[in-house]
């Protein structure tokens, strides 16, 4: 054969540069390949914790987002009516120093007149310190809208929820239970943790009403009824209780399930738990038959015994839940048409679930020791675990069926054990570990605290003394006593019905609100251009930064251009939301791996220099100048507690509490962009009780002494604000939300149909509609980058074989979908693996025109679309004068998979509807071609 | 009118398993990106920010519905799609300048672009709909197996597989000697019932694919599974089982 003669060692690159993906919020480690100062190649970092190497499309086409043409090039100010895209460019200074004149007058006369919300922000414990110091009360993150219902539950039941707080134990798992999961923030890890489990053979199951991605590589799939999966799981309690199949040791040693609740009726303290005056919770010991403090030394903790006190009658909190989930209302049969699944299938699940939990029991030999002193020879695990996300947590129902799956773990003795779910470092951390949230605002000095945490009861809510909210969200107040992250998704609608006040200045970053980050996109687009009678905008002045030209950018005054995730410094820390293993702490950094082209800057560096010129504590050194020259130089030297900073890796004098070191970056760099520290194999299970893992986790500074705790399956904060809705106590809530308030904040968890079924013609609206994000592009950021929108360029809508033989659809058919707020008219296509009941379509493809550099008739624009514009931030009214929240009532989460439509055959029309006008850019459309080798 | 070898020293190729491919187009980008920079002319995006994007890729996924014949609920296979080099390689037989040509140390099937005039009829050839004509090139272009990554001795030895195998964050892709009985992607094969892509056409591909696993199984009747037996009936008769029940736990009250 005459073969040609290749070079098969062609030269690779340059140089390696290793750092931190930004494509989406997984956080893998990344190699840059350089080649003649360009980037040739990314690829993922073997040596990363969190990606071990692999990278998803996103991540691999991150080269396509550093040459995007929808990069912005300069600070803008707006020269046209709002939302008209026009503007000029202008110097930083001029920049600075407009930003600087609208924000000193707020600080000195009336700090919460700024409202400063992140979106997709990984600097949140750096945003957050600024605008703590700043003064406003204001400041939030995209959690409300994202997932708080998953976050706060987990936090309340067990110090920790899904994601970036724990993991599966992919190693020893033998049964993957996951609930409402499509693509999300651990994006690579629960791949490679499926690839793990099915290359040893180990089930996975999936409930969604939808089977695609995870779920369709499931085993069994589970085609539930939107909303209706705490039904479902509460269902699978039923069933182990009545069988017996639930670890008694485990509850009993671990849990509140021993602890005693005053079950006195009408006593002031009913439902409350018995403490001592140390507070600690009381249980019965079983050896003595007395009652005793949970922490005591060689403690049987009884989950039977009654007891007698003061004339009240106290019962562990197993009784009320045996109680409570043993009612038939709970059988497979009784819950079986809601949910949409059969009841022997729900058997056949709490059969296989008990059968790994109990039957395939394992054991390591691993001994350890609990915080009673007792020493353990060996870890025993339950090898089933559960993963949950939006599905589940989108809902007005959403924080107690979180809840309940958490529940569910804990019965099982799943949790912290080999096989189960992980807690990762700085997890567990149980919500009496937090701070409270804060809202003390005093004009010219900082806020009193920091903005988010966790209350313990109606005394930590955020009112003003007239009871009125002091936050512009409306969060931590009676109608969501519980928003843990904020309610960003109620800004703009409150700020501009100047609800429970007028602001001045609206300040946002990485916040797409105009579009996919809002439900009714067109109602904010309308807020934001709104005028009072002077003529002056209702929301007078916003500052918005981005990195790209997205739809939020033509609605802002002043844009602070931010650099893409290649040309930055960032750190991702344990501070904030770390990118840990089960069995490690871990930090990572940014860096700059090309220098920007255009005249563009770190968001946070601009803060810094904002904050310097503002005078704001903490970044005006004592001689006047910056503080911090960038947000490089904060990273490093920036102290929360002495010797506590951003990045844990390489301190001075050691690793976790250490003074800064002027090479700590370079230290990072050097060795692959992150810092790792392993738990002790002592240490690695058990953690909440395990006193390794307690004095390990107090060296690296993530507490200041042991924390360990009982997971809470009775939560008595809940308890506490039903007392108040009952009339118990010094704060009362209005009296329209005491009944909402006394049948949602149940202690124990419950389920109930979602808000908007009650008050929607479900007979008319009998369909339910979700979205679910693409794993190829689940940023919305992903529709400029040239590689990955040839794979979603545009997003039909799905619908079941019933329903789309019942209207008649056919290929290239169009259906009019209507909600009780809006309608849309967009393609259809075919999908049978679905729930009958369930129409779904990808997330955020959908672009607005003249956005993101794209041609007015990119596929995005012209047969894209968002189901937000279905979906409304406020509930149909209810004929009582008052507008409910579209919100879950316990953390105020946005409930948008509780949507209803009915849906209707079309004529196509020319492109999707509705269609908003081609909106003005500051960048020119991008090139026709791409072919981007930077090599010879 | 172009030969194909008798026989290859070797056979690399890929297997992918079906059972786990989540569908991530993690491999289409990865394989892009590497493929753009590296192995001939950069495989170009038309369009790209236009109404209609069209760029050269070397692989690519396709979801397919499956719906069984009972009444078990449909499910979607995810099917990533790439050259599969086969042993009796249409698309180089009917090279007519000898572009196309199947490698003897190994079996890759490569294209010579110097020596492609894009005529499009390998494409035509190919069952698979495995080539694609570069829009700005007008070279054919398709799956190299990162011939450039597989021997690369500027690489890490563990990094000398194909860009979409070491992307793959599911596990699903797997590279090696076909033709080698004890190599271990033959030895999955082997196990997992691997199979051809469309044997009937004759066309002996080297890469396999491995079956999804036989789905929604759980039964309530399953001999694993048997029935959860209630401890009681009532709530009462609940807290007496558990009293018996502590009463059995380690270290309980005599």
């Amino acid at each position: 054969m005459n073969q040609p003669k290749i070079d098969t060692s062609p030269k690779v690159s340059d140089e390696v540069r290793k750092t931190t993906c930004y494509m989406c919020a997984c956080r893998c480690g990344i190699n840059v390949h350089m080649k003649a100062g360009k980037i040739a190649y990314i690829e993922g970092n073997r040596d990363h914790p969190v990606n071990k190497g692999v990278l998803c499309a996103k991540g691999s086409a991150g080269i396509m987002q550093v040459n995007a043409p929808s990069r912005l090039r300069a600070p803008l100010k707006r020269v046209g009516p709002r939302g008209a895209g026009q503007f000029e460019e202008i110097s930083w200074d001029e920049a600075l120093q407009i930003a600087t004149s609208w924000l000193a007058p707020l600080r000195e006369t009336a700090p919460e007149k700024l409202a400063f919300f992140t979106g997709r922000d990984q600097s949140q414990s750096f945003t957050g310190w600024w605008a703590q110091q700043f003064g406003t009360p204001n400041f939030a993150a995209h959690g409300g809208f994202c997932s708080v219902n998953m976050a706060a539950a987990g936090i309340y039941t067990m110090g920790g929820a899904f994601w970036e707080f724990g993991q599966p134990d992919w190693d020893h798992s033998k049964l993957f239970v996951i609930f409402g999961v499509a693509e999300d923030h651990d994006s690579n890890p629960i791949k490679m943790g499926i690839g793990k489990l099915k290359a040893r053979g180990a089930r996975v199951v999936g409930v969604n009403p939808i089977r695609t991605g995870y779920n369709a590589v499931a085993d069994d799939w589970y085609g539930i009824t939107p909303g209706t999966d705490g039904l479902l799981i509460l269902s699978l309690v039923h069933l182990l209780l009545k069988a017996g199949r639930v670890d008694l040791d485990y509850l009993a040693r671990w849990t509140n399930a021993p602890v005693l609740v005053n079950c006195t009726a009408g006593h002031a303290d009913y439902g409350m738990l018995l403490r001592d005056s140390e507070g600690r919770e009381m249980v019965i010991d079983r050896t003595t038959g007395q009652p005793a403090p949970f922490t005591q030394k060689g403690l049987r903790p009884d989950l039977a015994a009654s007891h007698q006190q003061d004339g009240i009658t106290y019962r562990p909190v197993f009784h009320l839940m045996a109680e409570r989930y043993l009612d038939d209302s709970y059988a497979p049969e009784a819950v079986a048409e809601k949910t949409g699944i059969s009841a022997s299938r729900i058997r056949a699940l709490a059969a296989e679930i008990a059968r790994v939990a109990f039957d395939e029991a394992i054991t390591l030999d691993q001994p350890w020791t609990d915080f009673r002193g007792e020493t353990h020879a060996k870890m025993v695990g339950r090898p089933v675990s559960f993963h949950a996300m939006r599905g589940i947590s989108a809902h007005s129902n959403g924080f107690q069926t979180a809840r309940a799956l958490h529940m569910l773990q804990i019965l099982l003795g799943t949790v912290e054990t080999p096989g189960g779910f992980r807690f990762k470092p700085p997890y567990p951390k149980p919500a009496t570990a937090h701070p409270k949230p804060h809202c003390g605002v005093t004009p010219g000095a900082p806020l009193d605290g920091p903005h988010l945490g966790y209350v313990q009861g109606p005394e930590d809510l955020c009112l003003r003394p007239d009871g009125s909210p002091a936050r512009i969200d409306k969060a931590y107040t009676w109608e969501n006593p519980m928003s843990a992250h904020g309610l960003m998704h109620m800004v703009i609608s409150n700020a501009h019905a100047g609800d429970p006040y007028k602001i001045d200045t609206l300040f946002m970053y990485m916040a797409n609100m105009s579009w996919n980050s809002s439900m009714n996109s067109g109602g904010v687009m309308q807020m934001l251009t709104d005028t009072d009678e002077n003529g002056d905008y209702v929301i007078p002045r916003i500052i918005y930064s981005d990195a790209y030209s997205s739809e939020m950018v033509a609605y802002a005054d002043l844009i602070l251009p931010d650099t893409t995730y290649l040309e930055r410094h960032d750190c991702i820390s344990l501070l904030d939301r770390p990118i840990c293993e089960a069995d490690a702490a871990a930090d990572a950094i940014r860096w700059p791996v090309v220098t920007p082209d255009r005249d563009v800057r770190g968001f946070q560096s601009v803060l810094l220099d904002l904050g310097h010129r503002l005078g704001l504590p903490g970044m005006v050194a004592p001689d006047g100048s910056p503080a911090y020259r960038d947000y490089a130089d904060y990273i490093v030297n920036h102290q929360r507690k002495p010797g506590i900073g951003p990045l844990a890796g390489w301190r001075t004098g050691g690793d976790g509490r250490g003074a800064p070191n002027p090479d700590q970056l370079q230290n990072y760099i050097d060795n692959g962009g992150f810092w790792l520290a392993h738990v002790p194999a002592e240490a690695s299970y058990f953690k909440p009780w395990n006193a390794d893992y307690q004095n390990w986790a107090v060296g690296m500074g993530f507490y200041d002494s042991p924390q360990p705790y009982l997971f809470q399956l009775y939560v008595e904060p809940l308890r506490k604000f039903q007392r108040a809705a009952e009339g118990h106590g010094p704060h009362q809530p209005p009296d329209h939300l005491r009944q909402r308030i006394a049948e949602t904040l149940d202690p124990l968890p419950i389920w109930y149909p979602p808000f908007s079924d009650a008050q929607v013609d479900t007979d008319a609206f009998p369909i339910h509609a979700l979205t679910q994000r693409p794993m190829a592009m689940y940023h919305s950021w992903g529709s400029q980058n040239a590689w990955l929108r040839q794979i979603h360029g545009m997003n039909p809508l799905y619908l079941p074989t019933n329903l789309w033989q019942s209207h008649g659809f056919g290929a290239g058919d169009w259906a009019r979908v209507t909600s009780p707020h809006g309608e849309i008219t967009v393609p259809v296509a075919h999908m049978g693996a679905l729930n009958p009941n369930t129409i779904w379509t990808w997330n955020a493809i959908g672009k607005r025109r003249g956005a993101w550099a794209l041609d007015e008739k990119a596929p995005e624009a012209t047969q894209g679309f968002l189901l937000n514009h279905l979906i409304h931030e406020l509930l149909p009214p209810k004929g009582d004068g008052l507008r409910w929240a579209n919100s879950d009532p316990v953390t105020g989460q946005a409930a948008w998979f509780d949507l209803r439509v009915q849906i209707e055959k079309t004529t196509p029309p020319a492109h999707s509807l509705p269609a908003h006008p081609t909106q003005g850019a500051p960048v020119p459309q991008g090139p026709r071609d791409v072919a981007w080798k930077v090599g010879q | 009118m172009t030969q194909l070898p008798t026989t290859t020293t070797r056979k690399l190729g890929l297997v992918i398993d079906l059972d786990t491919c989540v569908g991530c187009h993690a491999c289409v980008i990865s394989c892009k990106g590497w493929n753009t920079e590296n192995y001939g002319a950069p495989l170009a995006d038309e369009d790209a920010y236009g109404a209609n994007p069209v760029g050269s890729f070397l692989n690519r996924v396709h979801s397919f519905e499956v719906t069984p014949a009972d009444d078990a609920p449909p499910s979607l296979v995810h099917f990533p799609k790439s050259c599969l080099h086969c042993d009796n390689a249409p698309c180089v037989t009917v090279c007519p300048t000898g572009a196309s040509y199947k490698r003897v140390e190994d079996g890759i099937v490569l294209v010579n672009e110097s020596a492609c005039i894009g005529c499009g009829l390998c494409a035509w050839a190919c069952p698979y709909g495995a080539r694609e004509l570069d829009p700005r090139e007008k070279v054919m272009k398709k799956c190299t197996l990162c011939v450039d990554r597989i021997y690369n001795e500027n690489l890490p030895e563990e990094d000398r597989v194909p860009a979409c195998v070491r992307t793959c964050p599911a596990g699903a892709r797997h590279f090696g000697d076909l033709g080698d009985s004890e190599s271990a992607v033959s030895q999955l094969v082997a196990q997992r019932g691997g199979f051809d892509l469309m044997p009937e056409m004759g066309t002996q591909p080297v890469n396999k694919y491995l079956p999804p696993r036989p789905k929604d199984q759980l039964q309530e009747t399953d001999i694993l599974a048997p029935f959860l037996a209630p401890v009681t009936d009532t709530s009462q008769g609940f807290l007496g089982w558990l009293d018996r029940a502590l009463s059995a736990l380690p270290g309980a009250k005599e």
